[in-house]
């Protein structure tokens, strides 16, 4: 495609005016099948290096730019192209370009580690997909640095916390030494403590590596401590783009003041006990005993909702 | 017996964290009844207590007694003997049967649930279809080709039960493809076939597992009413369900002919659902735990 000559130094990832459809199950005869307008018309562009936050309410086509962006769904309209590659046409089997350049990391710990299988498969996976062989010391060293133990690799998921898990799954997604990290909601279902370390070890590690981060919440907040950009999205489609900073103290489109407005009043009903003040606890308590914890910048963490407070 | 029963529990999985009372129970009924049976048929096979060829007319249709403990036939042989020979014939059939049918059911019900939509849905009505289809008049149209015979009937009864296991693991895997590891795996560039067999396969192995165990008894019946039918074993092959045809003419004389195999092919359905009610029940828990 013509993409790649005018494409001296692409952006890691560029979406054109995509949409995606999907159709639902006739409930009746007569009437015109129902249709979801997941997205409508989104564009945007992440440039290498770049920490981009998407983000959104539950619903609003985050999690479908992702899996589009991932090629893990196609758009119904539209391009998607990464690395200048266009993607949204490629069939499955010719995206192991793509496979080895980006990588996901999923919301749920429970469910995106397979638990029939030890965790040296599971982080050896991506690497054996690609064809690598004798995985062994690279598995530990990936162990090593999401900040776990050795004798980890030899374990089932459900033997770790849902902090843990959410570790192997970024050591998974750093095996194949990718460009790109893409990660959705990775930590909205974990505790608050263990959230500002899985944040903290994304963030350090997004930095040692320099990885082009995409990092979908709908967690002002958490975006805030991880992104450099900020997309706010809302009904399948993008409201307002721009610097962390720009869009949080001035926002533009109406919706992102309702959601800007919406944060202080959850932070003032946790009543002061915020994510840092509970990170600082527990590391205190651990007594250093996560390297990546506590290597990691003291910088003011985020506050969280109550609502992920389980 | 106790190193029996506690070798059939050998074959089960360990104990999960919450166990309750009636699983137990059930499993190990189940275990016990079909640890028996198998350590019959193996017994069987080097030693019973009469030979079955042996025709002894002097003795024919004898009363229980310490020779002979379930009394002889109508043509002198022990029937004690015939019925462990005979659990060779009923396991090898049920093994065989239910080994058919999982090795083209499960594949089947996997492929259903991976290609797209609309193909998995052909697959699962031309499966519906082999559904529909009588297993006996299966075995009639296989018995006119090929033969009255041990394997015809092996191959019908597995024909037959292939449409339960692809139901079974096609709705297992269906969920197994919805959950966000297949999604990373596919993230992670793994081809469709490692997919299958790397995930899909090895978490929907306890419904296999479940569905053989309750294949199996129903494989165990099949075989029994094919045999007294004279569409399965053929004479001289000593199974459970010709015991009952040929005691059929004897019924009003020595009704024990019809009840002891009856109660032998009775008590090996019951072991095998009691087994497969068991694991369903040891594998449930473990299924909410994942999701």
């Amino acid at each position: 495609m013509t993409e790649q000559l005018n494409a001296v130094d692409p952006p890691a990832i560029r979406v054109h005016d995509v949409t995606r459809e999907f159709r639902r199950g006739r409930t009746s005869l007569t009437r015109p099948v129902p249709v979801v307008h997941a997205l409508r018309g989104v564009s945007l562009e992440v440039a290498r290096g770049q920490r981009f936050g998407i983000v959104g309410e539950s619903g609003c086509g985050k999690s479908t730019l992702l899996r589009i962006i991932a090629g893990l769904d196609r758009p119904t309209t539209g391009s998607v192209q990464v690395e200048g590659v266009e993607i949204s046409h490629l069939p499955e089997r010719r995206l192991g370009f793509l496979r080895a350049q980006l990588q996901l990391v999923f919301q749920d710990p429970m469910s995106s580690l397979d638990p029939r299988m030890r965790v040296r498969d599971i982080i050896a996976e991506p690497l054996v997909a690609q064809g690598h062989r004798d995985n062994r010391t690279r598995v530990h060293e990936l162990l090593e640095a999401v900040g776990m133990q050795p004798d980890a690799a030899e374990r089932y998921p459900h033997q770790f916390s849902g902090g843990q898990r959410q570790r192997i799954s970024i050591a998974r997604a750093l095996a194949p030494d990718p460009r790109i990290l893409v990660a959705d909601e990775p930590v909205s279902a974990l505790d608050v403590s263990v959230r500002a370390q899985v944040l903290n070890l994304l963030a350090e590690l997004v930095e040692r590596l320099s990885l082009t981060l995409v990092f979908v919440s709908h967690d002002l907040s958490v975006v805030r401590y991880v992104c450099d950009t900020v997309a706010v999205m809302s009904r399948g489609e993008i409201v307002e783009t721009g610097p962390i900073a720009r869009v949080y103290d001035t926002p533009e489109h109406p919706y992102t003041r309702q959601l800007i407005a919406a944060a202080p009043r959850l932070r003032a009903a946790l009543a002061g006990r915020t994510a840092a003040v509970l990170a600082a606890e527990t590391l205190a308590a651990q007594g250093g005993s996560r390297p990546t914890s506590t290597a990691a910048p003291a910088v003011p963490l985020p506050p969280s909702s109550p609502k992920d407070t389980r | 017996m106790t190193g029996l029963s506690r070798g059939a529990e050998a074959l089960l999985p360990p104990p999960g964290r919450r166990t309750r009372r009636g699983t137990e129970a059930t499993l190990l009924v189940g275990g016990v009844i079909i640890a028996v049976i198998v350590l019959l048929a193996l017994v069987s096979l080097v030693w019973t207590p009469y030979d079955t060829g042996e025709i002894n007319p002097s003795e024919r249709l004898a009363l229980s007694s310490d020779r002979h403990w379930l009394g002889t036939d109508k043509f002198g042989r022990d029937v004690f003997s015939l019925l462990m020979v005979g659990s060779q014939t009923t396991l090898l059939v049920g093994l065989v049967s239910v080994g058919v049918a999982a090795l083209v059911g499960v594949p089947l019900g996997i492929l259903s649930a991976m290609v797209p939509k609309w193909w998995g849905e052909v697959i699962i009505r031309a499966n519906d279809l082999l559904l529909a289809f009588p297993a006996l008049l299966l075995a009639i149209m296989l018995t006119a080709v090929h033969g009255q015979g041990v394997v015809t009937a092996m191959i019908a009864i597995g024909i037959a039960t292939i449409p339960s296991f692809a139901r079974v693991v096609r709705s297992g895997a269906i969920g197994v493809m919805k959950t966000e590891y297949v999604l990373a795996a596919r993230a992670a560039g793994r081809r469709p076939l490692a997919i299958a067999l790397r995930h899909v396969l090895p978490n929907v192995a306890s419904l296999v597992i479940v569905q053989a165990s309750v294949s199996f008894a129903i494989a165990v019946l099949a075989e029994a009413a094919l045999s007294y039918l004279g569409l399965g074993a053929p004479p001289g092959t000593p199974s459970w369900g010709r015991m009952l045809q040929e005691g059929q003419e004897l019924l009003f004389v020595a009704p024990r002919l019809e009840v002891f195999p009856g109660v032998a092919i009775a008590l090996a359905v019951l072991g095998f659902n009691l087994l497969g009610d068991g694991l369903r029940d040891r594998f449930d828990p473990r299924l909410e735990d994942r999701r």
